[in-house]
């Protein structure tokens, strides 16, 4: 009786080779969609062919998932177009509108939740602009504006050195010519570093998968911007890349929710735009501006 | 001789102008930009005044009004140096009369705004001062003033906010059907920009 079959170091290594071949790929789901997604290309290196594959497929994933039909757009950016936002301090009530008009265009999980806009709450007269920290973002009186409080929005200020980018290890976020940081969710793999190097707290995770009513998911989507994420993939603000990306082009969600009007969007490098108006006569400033991000977000006082 | 020469200067002026005030001023009268607004925001049934303002004597004073009781009330626009018809019109109340004495309608209150708030008539002019809608490269969607503020009490109504983020302890590792996921509280008011 031959107890102790010798495994040679040739035999254990090919072993283990066509064993972890095996566990990579999940066998009994492996349907021809899981094999594309895997082997997907780098959206920028994809062609038009290419490119109308991945989003028929995904537009098959989501409808099988949230019993939809969605349109996911490809769009490029316009050429000579970067964009700016503009929001006026002096202005803001603090009513959080913006937050879940966000949530609502972008498909943000409701559960957990995940919020893009931040509404910071700080006390007048305090020394705010270093202690983004301490706010306070879970105040709810009844009735907004109070007194003795003023109110700042905070959400990704789409950086022309953007942190966020250059630490990414898969590439899977950049700068887009129009000035816009976008992420492809097939190439993020949640390591999230960027998270870790935004000074803004702009960017946030999936911990699980997300969770949205299905009557409620909106179907208007852009492969860059508010289609539904998954589970381990990291999302942002990209100035609703699937409304304001046209010709015409909208106003991002949060502009038009906006009650007070506080809130301005436009291209930075059109003379006649609002943004540059706010700019040129307004006395704007930048959040964290020492850090040498550039924020493309111009916080102002209109008075 | 000087008559006639400043009589032609005066005649190629007026003209230089005329040709000047062609088109160009048929697009922005006093820099306006083109623009589509949502009609005034009239409490019902209270326009034309001329309905019931039509056949009725004109009484400057200021007195107890018998009529428009809840304006008096909230009145609070500088109340005490203004009454009705230094803003509205006493002959055609259906119109608005600036300092000057030029009539506008109720589509163009903002002429009459911009008398006194002329900075933020020049940032609203802008696209600054209010809200947009619409195309940021393309038709734009304006508000009047009154559209924001009620031009008897004009300071910006306080609202209810909308609930804070969920803290980082009340997140839970749970599975919920599609009817318990939370819904976004912005539907219960009935205000919807995704369309």
């Amino acid at each position: 009786m031959k107890k102790n079959k010798k495994i040679t170091r040739r035999s254990f290594l090919k072993g283990t080779a066509a064993g972890t071949a095996a566990l990579a790929i999940p066998v009994g789901t492996a349907d021809a969609s899981v094999w594309e997604a895997f082997f997907q290309q780098h959206f920028k290196e994809m062609d038009e062919d290419e490119k109308a594959t991945v989003i028929a497929r995904l537009e098959k994933e989501y409808k099988k998932r949230y019993k939809k039909d969605f349109s996911i757009k490809t769009t490029d950016a316009l050429p000579g177009v970067l964009f700016g936002y503009g929001l006026d301090l002096s202005r803001c009530i603090g009513c959080r509108r913006c937050v879940y008009a966000c949530v609502k265009e972008n498909n943000q999980s409701r559960d957990p939740q995940i919020q893009w806009i931040s509404v910071l709450r700080f006390e007048k007269g305090e020394k705010f602009v270093s202690n983004l920290e301490e706010a306070d973002k879970y105040y709810y009186p009844d009735k907004v504006p109070e007194d003795e409080y003023f109110y700042m929005p905070v959400q990704c200020q789409q950086c022309e050195n953007p942190p966020c980018v250059k630490v990414c290890p898969t590439q899977a976020t950049w700068k887009e010519p129009d000035g816009i940081v976008v992420i492809d969710y097939n190439w993020c793999i949640g390591c999230r570093f960027c998270m870790a190097a935004c000074p803004y707290g702009a960017r946030h995770f999936n911990l699980k998968t997300p969770r949205i009513r299905e009557e409620e998911i909106n179907p208007n989507t852009h492969y860059l911007g508010n289609r539904p994420r998954f589970q381990g993939v990291v999302e942002k603000c990209t100035f609703c890349v699937q409304r304001t990306r046209g010709n015409p082009g909208r106003y991002p969600a949060c502009v038009e929710i906006c009650p007070v009007g506080a809130r301005k969007f436009g291209n930075l490098l059109d003379p006649e735009s609002e943004i540059r108006y706010c700019i040129e006569n307004k006395r704007v400033f930048r959040l964290k501006e020492d850090l040498n991000t550039s924020p493309k977000f111009y916080y102002f006082f209109a008075t | 001789m000087g008559t006639w020469r400043l009589f032609i200067l005066l005649t190629g002026v007026f003209v230089v102008f005329s040709l000047r005030a062609g088109p160009a001023a048929a697009k922005s009268d006093h820099d306006i930009p083109e623009f589509s607004v949502p009609p005034p925001p009239f409490s019902e049934d209270i326009f034309p005044c001329s309905d019931c303002h039509g056949d009725m004597e004109t009484n400057p004073e200021r007195r107890e009004l018998e009529e428009h009781t809840e304006i008096v009330k909230m009145f609070d626009h500088a109340s005490d140096q203004r009454w009705c018809l230094d803003c509205h019109n006493p002959d055609d109340r259906d119109k608005l009369r600036l300092a000057s004495g030029k009539l506008i309608t109720f589509e163009e209150s903002y002429y009459l705004c911009g008398q006194c708030h002329g900075t933020i008539f020049r940032d609203w002019k802008a696209g600054v001062h209010g809200k947009r809608t619409g195309e940021w490269n393309g038709k734009k969607v304006y508000r009047l003033c009154v559209h924001c503020h009620n031009p008897h009490s004009p300071r910006f109504k306080p609202l209810k906010p909308l609930p804070p983020p969920k803290r980082p302890e009340e997140i839970k590792n749970r599975h919920l059907t599609n009817d318990q996921i939370p819904s976004n509280p912005l539907d219960a008011l009935k205000l919807d920009v995704t369309k």
